[in-house]
């Protein structure tokens, strides 16, 4: 597999604060990353990194310009703190994720405008397409992030806690999709539960200001405590059952 | 000697149908930003602060609207750039430059010696005393608001919505942010000539309110509330000629009846369905 993404020992945080520290990862194509670690570990930092929203204060990421331009990257923040009232159409919405390719000035193009039924077909948001958030239910919402994420058609797509504000009725179907982007585009999915997510990913990522990279799917508590990563872990099986971490 | 009172008066009607457009026009794109970026305290602050420069301006001897447009600009801007500090309560740093700015503005007018300015003028607003000069520079400001939102339309709309996620694609976040609030400020403050410094708020509300009472695309707002705002400052021009009660307080009257007008249709419309 081609290497799509690298970080060399980088050290990153805000301010005089250090929140990763030394950090070597390669993300390639098709990898599918679970991102979990203890909230204030450095998850939403690391894909700020990747994303090239944050220098770091040492080390370097390295891009490979073959398969991935910095501009390839699809992003969906954490429950972002937009006003839902604000007069902006789903259809609207899901276009400024085309911005990344686009000129601060000028407008949007038909292949564009082609692009956004596209989207909005593939995530089932037909008949909303002039609608404003205020008039969805959660999971619309997120569907409509994403949408915005994805409408660039990019190599990577970094997802932070998207179970944040998925409704449950949706999740399912959420993965269901990110199994079928997969198949085009790497994913990392940062998120403090790994229950949900170990069903789905391919491997692991453990960030708690270092990183560990585990991997394989199957992770259990005792290389999590070796991590020092103390987070809430679901093992696998038919009947999934929780197991409580220990904490630091 | 009739041929003098009618051009006299053609010049009259000319210098408010003028400052009717250019106004709503200025008020109608600033007034849809503001109010669907839920900043019209901001711009309360901004409007109240730039009353300090009319005040600095009458008592230095300089344009006092330069004065203004000075103290509006820096304010707007210092606004932004504290309360994306995150340190500092935004709505109590306005409150503070609010008052401050109205304090400045009159100590430095009562301390002009000399002939008291009319002071009602500036507070509430006065089509009629509006001058040449005004005019000009409220229609530039048109041009120059027209151009930059359909030059930059969606750059704008998408900070403004979500900036930060506008930060993952653009360096320019902060370029954009600061460049679009001077031009509010300098809206504010050349609309002050029109409405005064207690009023113009409301008409940089009312209008986009109005239009969002039938439309929820950003674009169609804007239009919306040109219209709109041309049609109440209209009325309200007339009234205010006839009447000889002050413009300002003739036009908001005039946009918040239109308000209840459109509120009342919508109902209706709704109530069909």
């Amino acid at each position: 597999m081609n290497t799509l993404v690298e970080l060399k020992s980088v050290t990153a945080g805000y301010g005089q604060k250090i929140v990763l520290e030394d950090v070597d990862f390669v993300i390639s194509e098709k990898d599918f990353i679970g991102v979990i670690g203890p909230n204030g570990g450095g998850k939403t930092t690391l894909l700020k990194i990747i994303l090239g929203m944050l220098k770091p204060f040492k080390g370097e990421v390295i891009y490979n310009d073959e398969f991935l331009k910095r501009n390839n990257i699809g992003y969906l923040p954490q429950m972002s703190l937009v006003d839902l009232s604000f007069p902006l159409t789903v259809k609207d919405i899901i276009l400024s994720g085309l911005m990344m390719h686009k000129k601060v000035y000028g407008g949007m193009d038909r292949k564009d405008k082609e692009r956004v039924l596209n989207i909005i077909r593939e995530l089932g948001l037909e008949g909303f397409e002039k609608a404003t958030l205020a008039e969805l239910s959660g999971g619309q919402i997120q569907r409509v992030f994403l949408g915005r994420a994805l409408i660039g058609n990019p190599k990577l797509l970094l997802l932070d806690e998207p179970d944040n504000f998925v409704d449950s009725s949706f999740e399912n179907e959420f993965y269901i999709k990110l199994h079928e982007f997969n198949k085009r585009m790497a994913i990392l999915i940062a998120s403090h539960d790994v229950g949900t997510i170990s069903a789905h990913v391919k491997s692991f990522a453990c960030v708690n200001r270092r990183l560990h990279y585990h991997p394989s799917p199957e992770i259990t508590e005792e290389q999590l405590s070796a991590y020092e990563c103390p987070i809430q872990l679901i093992t696998h099986g038919r009947v999934p059952h929780t197991v409580l971490g220990k904490h630091e | 000697m009739i041929m003098g009172e009618s051009l006299l008066q053609y010049d009259f009607i000319l210098r408010g149908v003028l400052g009717c457009l250019f106004a709503s026009i200025t008020a109608g794109i600033a007034g849809t930003y503001i109010v669907s970026k839920r900043i019209v305290f901001l711009s309360g602050g901004i409007t109240h602060a730039s009353f300090g420069g009319i005040g600095i301006g009458y008592f230095a001897g300089i344009n006092p609207v330069t004065g203004a447009a000075a103290f509006g600009i820096l304010s707007g801007i210092g606004i932004e750039y504290l309360s994306g500090k995150q340190k500092i309560r935004e709505d109590s740093a306005i409150g503070i430059l609010w008052a401050f700015g109205m304090a400045i503005g009159i100590i430095f007018i009562y301390l002009t010696p000399g002939y008291a300015p009319n002071l009602m003028s500036y507070l509430f607003g006065s089509i009629l005393l509006v001058t040449k000069a005004d005019l000009i520079s409220l229609g530039i400001l048109s041009v120059v608001l027209i151009a930059y939102f359909s030059i930059f339309y969606r750059t704008i709309l998408y900070i403004s919505f979500d900036e930060n996620y506008a930060r993952t694609y653009s360096r320019h976040v902060d370029f954009f942010k600061y460049l679009t609030t001077s031009l509010i400020a300098l809206t504010i403050v050349l609309n002050i000539r029109m409405a005064g410094v207690v009023l113009v708020l409301s008409l940089l509300t009312l209008p986009p309110n109005i239009a969002m009472l039938f439309t929820k695309n950003y674009s169609s707002i804007m239009k919306g509330a040109v219209i709109s705002g041309f049609i109440g400052t209209s009325i309200g021009y007339v009234f205010s000629w006839f009447t000889g009660i002050p413009a300002g307080a003739a036009i908001v009257f005039a946009l918040v009846i239109i308000w209840l007008f459109a509120n009342f249709f919508t109902s209706l419309k709704v109530k069909k369905i």
